[in-house]
């Protein structure tokens, strides 16, 4: 009795640091501090849960966590580019033991009698909240990794498809916690969560991974609440609706920052419209070399810098910080402008440069560089392109129509370092490059920055 | 043991832990949204708990595999999660820390 005590008071103070934990994230110098908190609160509830009078042996718990440990230590080194992919994975284990203790706990009550409807029911949404988690992660994890093909895959009747399927299972989810015992359906609800998990994230494609992995998120943050509600555990509901709210707001984030509805996200197979109008007259883009940009860069007193994706797949970070060290150095005010969605995942970009040592101080969102960009002399686009792309404010045609995007046009002067003037990741043709007041120096992102640092730094000796 | 009274209780758990998210959540700085997710996955898998209990009470061999992997699936969550959050928390500097 004493011992059950302990365990509930363990939890207790588990959710509180759970919530400290979150808390303290609300600015980068606490940020630390929130870890500590989060470690602190797991630690109390897993050793409030050891001293669980049902828990007789320890053998195979310590078997398990031996193995967790083993797997989840390298996976924490995972360089910062390959973040995503990590926690699509870990979403996808989430899932996984959430699906695995919904059935363990099945079975068991099947056995002594002891499923209620209710008990049912929980165990339902948690298998199919749990095991469609699974196999879309791991399917998120694979596109975001390059070994599953990243455009969307589609076929006909897909909606229907799914529709169909995800019905099917539900229907015999709802049979199920009529008649609890039916266990033949149990297996059916099983596989057709793992087939659907796969099917809802085949017709996705690499821009919209920031939105799905953040659903995701919330998926497997709700299955852990459905095993608190299997499991009658008041931490697992607490701790799940923490995970289940955050995965919300960002996926809502996300989707506002591409100006779409979480239906489209999920069902609307972005890129496919768009490969109908690249055709279009010939324009005339005007370009400049490294030395042309450093001279633009020297007479320049404010810059703002706008990376996307494409920064991260050259490598170009530290190219950045050292061009971001000159121009600070010269007293050129510089920032970078980060759109929401830049990146594959919720604050990609803002991680990759706070690695490559630019200050945090530097990164500005979206909204609050945009009103400055007017009067800002230089953006720096590198290796971004939809996010800056015009024709989302005016062309009512253009797939990216009515999406938020960073005004990089407005300012005086526009660079943007791109490879070749093949279209973007989406396949969308974009103006910006084609405007006057728009520079292209071509050439890998990595190179053509390094030459421009050297541009400047080969001035600054001359002048000693 | 009145299943209706857990049932209520566990509602209305959920239901404020649900506005506790939001409210927290909506207040981390839009810097951290990547460590965000990576901590909150860590917190998500207080799993972990559910899993313990199958594995330890040693029923059958069936419900101890299916324990034992999910104990394993959310310890490497924890590990990870953690280790990955602290490792990128630490990179975020302000200007006066980077000289």
């Amino acid at each position: 009795m004493i011992a059950q005590h302990i365990t509930q008071a363990s939890y207790l103070l588990a959710a509180a640091l759970f919530i400290f934990s979150l808390r303290w994230l609300n600015s980068p110098k606490t940020a630390r501090r929130g870890v500590g908190a989060g470690v602190a609160g797991m630690t109390f509830a897993v050793i409030g849960t050891l001293l669980h009078p049902d828990i007789v042996t320890y053998r195979w718990i310590v078997v398990a966590l031996v193995v967790g440990t083993i797997v989840g230590v390298p996976l924490s080194w995972v360089p910062l580019t390959a973040v995503p992919q990590r926690t699509a994975l870990s979403h996808a284990f989430g899932g996984l033991a959430a699906g695995l203790v919904g059935t363990a706990k099945y079975m068991l009550w099947l056995e002594d009698g002891g499923l209620t409807h209710f008990r049912t029911a929980a165990i339902v949404v948690e298998v199919l909240l749990g095991f469609l988690t699974f196999t879309g992660s791991l399917m998120a994890a694979g596109k975001l990794q390059e070994v599953l093909p990243t455009r969307p895959l589609t076929y006909r009747n897909q909606n229907i498809i799914n529709f169909a399927l995800l019905g099917i299972a539900v229907a015999s989810g709802i049979y199920l916690i009529v008649n609890p015992e039916t266990w033949q359906l149990f297996p059916v609800v099983v596989v057709l969560s793992l087939v659907f998990g796969v099917l809802l994230i085949l017709p996705i494609g690499g821009a919209d991974m920031p939105t799905v992995i953040s659903l995701l998120n919330s998926y497997a943050g709700l299955a852990a609440v459905a095993m608190g509600f299997v499991l009658e555990n008041m931490l697992l509901v607490t701790a799940g609706a923490l995970d289940g709210s955050s995965g919300f707001i960002l996926s809502v984030i996300m989707c506002r920052a591409m100006n779409r509805s979480f239906t489209n996200v999920l069902f609307g197979a972005f890129g496919q419209v768009s490969a109908v109008q690249a055709a279009g007259e010939a324009r005339t883009v005007k370009s400049a070399t490294p030395q042309d940009v450093a001279d633009i860069l020297e007479n320049a007193s404010s810059v703002a810098i706008v990376p996307g994706y494409g920064m991260a797949v050259a490598q170009a970070q530290h190219r950045i910080r050292e061009l971001y060290d000159q121009l600070t150095k010269r007293g050129i005010q510089c920032r970078f402008a980060i759109h929401p969605v830049a990146g594959r995942m919720p604050g990609h970009m803002n991680v990759l440069l706070a690695e490559a040592e630019v200050p945090y101080t530097a990164l500005a969102e979206m909204d609050d560089i945009n009103p400055d960009l007017p009067q800002t002399d230089v953006v720096i686009v590198v290796g971004a392109n939809d996010v800056v792309n015009p024709a989302a404010r005016h062309d009512r045609n253009s797939p990216i129509y009515g999406m938020p995007i960073i005004n990089a046009d407005r300012a005086k002067t526009v660079i943007a370092i791109k490879r070749s003037m093949n279209p973007g990741f989406a396949g969308i043709e974009n103006e910006l490059y084609y405007a006057d007041n728009c520079l292209m120096a071509f050439g890998d992102a990595k190179a053509v920055l390094g030459d421009i640092v050297k541009a400047l730094s080969g001035e600054a000796v001359a002048m000693h | 043991m009145q299943p209706t009274f857990d049932l209520w209780s566990m509602l209305f758990v959920f239901m404020l832990a649900t506005f506790v998210g939001f409210q927290v959540i909506q207040n981390v700085s839009r810097l951290l949204h990547t460590p965000l997710m990576s901590l909150t996955n860590a917190i998500s898998a207080i799993a972990i708990v559910g899993s313990l209990i199958i594995t330890g009470a040693e029923h059958d061999t069936t419900s101890l595999i299916l324990g034992a992997v999910a104990v394993a699936a959310s310890m490497t969550n924890i590990v990870s999660g953690f280790l990955i959050t602290d490792r990128m928390l630490k990179m975020f500097r302000d200007k006066r820390e980077r000289q």
